[in-house]
């Protein structure tokens, strides 16, 4: 089975690159680059994977974290923050939100995949109906 | 485009640097090879610069020579190298390591992509740089934030893509064309970025007041002002400070406390060794502090302070001066031009100042070499300032002067690891940021 992610990135050079290493990779990838319907979108899409950055249009990345931790159909989704906030009471705070893992840009695209393969690994999930 | 050789311009100098030094220690090509490990035809081609060198090889050679890798390597060879190492010490994923060991492989038969992921590297290193530099103030400068979060997000699209580019050689054209084009497009944000935040460091060197401004910034600005000397103390004391204090214009609560703090100082060290005779002294002395400590009454760190306030008229080379607490801050400092001290990143743990702090009443006299070849004279003590008044413990101070010399050699120190091009430093903490 496919294995499906899904970027809240709005700066769309990030993701057009991280989309084609994911690819590459072989994953389905999403994008989304609104905060205010990021939410929804995760839903639709139901992926195995969320990357999430937090400062993004309309909404932060960790109001959409908090929200989803909230959501019995969404609250075990692996979440891994990707952010240019790298001090550390931003990692505390995403973690204790709720994230799985957290990374700071300019991040290694290495780093990343190994990071997202991690994340699909430690947290096998079966797809919802509305996958 | 015609593409530039790296033969042309960067291989000449380690090669020819070590065969002159193995010359004039008389060692033999062949014992110098076998020492090493390597052949002596191999290290004849490494000599007359036909092959690039780095990494163990180097240091393996540097120690045979006596001499620090850096002394062999300094120049653009060494950046490139050291750029492409730094590339590959970022991609830590295990599946695709960077194959280190065949850097001058690379070099050689591609030199345009060397010179370009070096290139980025450097980018990337210089903005990870930035960002720790300004870490401190990011909570309180919501501009310099902001701009700070659209600087890394194009170093990220940079970086993401340049990795493609160079990782990937299979790459579809049509997806090869999008990320040239994504690449000049960041590379055209990341220099419009670049040059609002300088604009924004300008308008902030005017700003005084600033309360992101730290006190300890704020009192050496203050006193940069003055050159350090204020002649107005030097001549009436303490009771002209309230009228200097007016004159520095708006300073925020602590930076104003600081400040007076440190005028007092000032005035009890002018009034402890005034300007006219100490001048004279330190004249007849060369300005060397070992002959004035007598004058003292033995208080080294008196001298050293007096000579860094002694005003250029009076004949007085440019004096550096750092004084440090026991946690290794740096409570005050006149900066020397040849000497970087970064303004908000720790300095270099192999600074003699930090070493006093651990011969307390010991005045230590020492030379220090910069990365770039500047020479320093260096005169350091640390002593008591204080006692814990429940165990009578010593609260010590270091304080270090120092003055540029012409040439020479001395103990290899930088400006602090964040900042420093010495590789293989023993005493490194940090990574070097600097590529």
């Amino acid at each position: 089975m496919t294995m499906r992610v899904m970027l809240v990135e709005d700066e769309a050079n990030i993701l057009e690159a991280v989309r084609f290493i994911l690819a590459r990779d072989g994953w389905e990838v999403f994008g989304h680059g609104n905060g205010a319907t990021a939410l929804d979108e995760i839903a639709r899409r139901m992926p195995d994977v969320v990357v999430l950055d937090v400062m993004l249009p309309g909404r932060t990345g960790l109001d959409i974290l908090r929200d989803l931790r909230n959501r019995d159909d969404l609250a075990h989704l692996p979440v891994l923050m990707l952010t240019a906030k790298g001090l550390e009471r931003d990692r505390d705070t995403a973690m204790a939100l709720g994230a799985n893992a957290y990374m700071t840009k300019p991040f290694s695209n290495q780093d990343l995949m190994a990071t997202i393969g991690a994340l699909r690994q430690a947290n096998p999930v079966v797809r919802g109906a509305n996958a | 485009m015609q593409s530039r050789k790296l033969s042309d311009l960067e291989r000449p100098q380690t090669g020819t640097r070590i065969r002159e030094r193995r010359q004039a220690l008389e060692i033999k090509q062949a014992d110098l090879a076998g020492a090493v490990g390597i052949s002596a035809s191999y290290l004849n081609l490494i000599e007359h610069n036909k092959r690039a060198i780095g990494g163990k090889l180097l240091n393996d050679i540097a120690r045979a020579l006596q001499l620090d890798p850096a002394a062999l390597t300094e120049g653009p060879e060494a950046s490139l190298y050291a750029a492409l190492c730094a590339s590959a010490a970022t991609q830590t994923g295990a599946d695709a390591a960077a194959e280190t060991d065949r850097i001058d492989a690379l070099t050689a038969r591609f030199p345009g992509w060397a010179a370009t992921i070096a290139g980025q590297q450097r980018q990337i290193s210089a903005l990870e740089a930035l960002n720790d530099a300004l870490r401190d103030r990011l909570g309180h400068d919501h501009v310099l934030a902001d701009a700070m979060h659209e600087v890394l997000s194009t170093a990220s699209a940079i970086r993401a893509t340049a990795a493609i580019l160079a990782e990937d050689s299979a790459i579809d054209p049509q997806w090869l064309a999008r990320f040239h084009r994504n690449l000049h497009e960041e590379a055209e944000r990341l220099a419009d970025r670049a040059t609002a935040l300088s604009k924004h460091f300008e308008a902030d060197q005017g700003h005084r007041a600033r309360p992101e401004f730290g006190a300890a910034e704020a009192v050496e600005h203050f006193f940069d002002l003055s050159d350090h000397h204020f002649p107005a103390i030097e001549a009436k004391g303490t009771s002209t400070i309230a009228g200097l204090m007016a004159s520095a214009g708006p300073l925020d609560p602590t930076a104003r406390r600081a400040a007076e703090t440190a005028l007092a100082d000032y005035a009890a060290d002018a009034a402890r060794l005034p300007l006219g005779p100490f001048s004279a002294a330190a004249r007849a002395a060369n300005f060397t502090p070992e002959p004035l400590y007598a004058m003292a009454g033995g208080d080294v760190a008196l001298v050293l302070r007096r000579l860094a306030a002694l005003p250029l008229e009076t004949g007085a080379p440019e004096f550096g001066l750092a004084i440090c607490d026991a946690s290794g801050a740096l409570l005050r400092q006149r900066r020397h031009p040849g000497f970087a001290v970064p303004r908000f990143a720790d300095g270099c743990p192999l600074w003699p100042v930090y070493r006093a702090l651990s011969r307390p009443l010991t005045p230590e006299r020492g030379v220090i070499e910069m990365p770039d070849g500047a020479v320093f004279q260096t005169w350091s003590i640390s002593q008591p300032v204080a006692a814990i008044s429940e165990t009578g413990e010593p609260v010590l101070q270091a304080t270090m002067l120092l003055r540029q010399d012409e040439a020479g050699f001395g103990t290899p120190v930088g400006p602090g690891c964040s900042f420093c091009t010495r590789p293989a430093c023993p005493a490194r903490r940090s990574p070097h940021l600097a590529g």
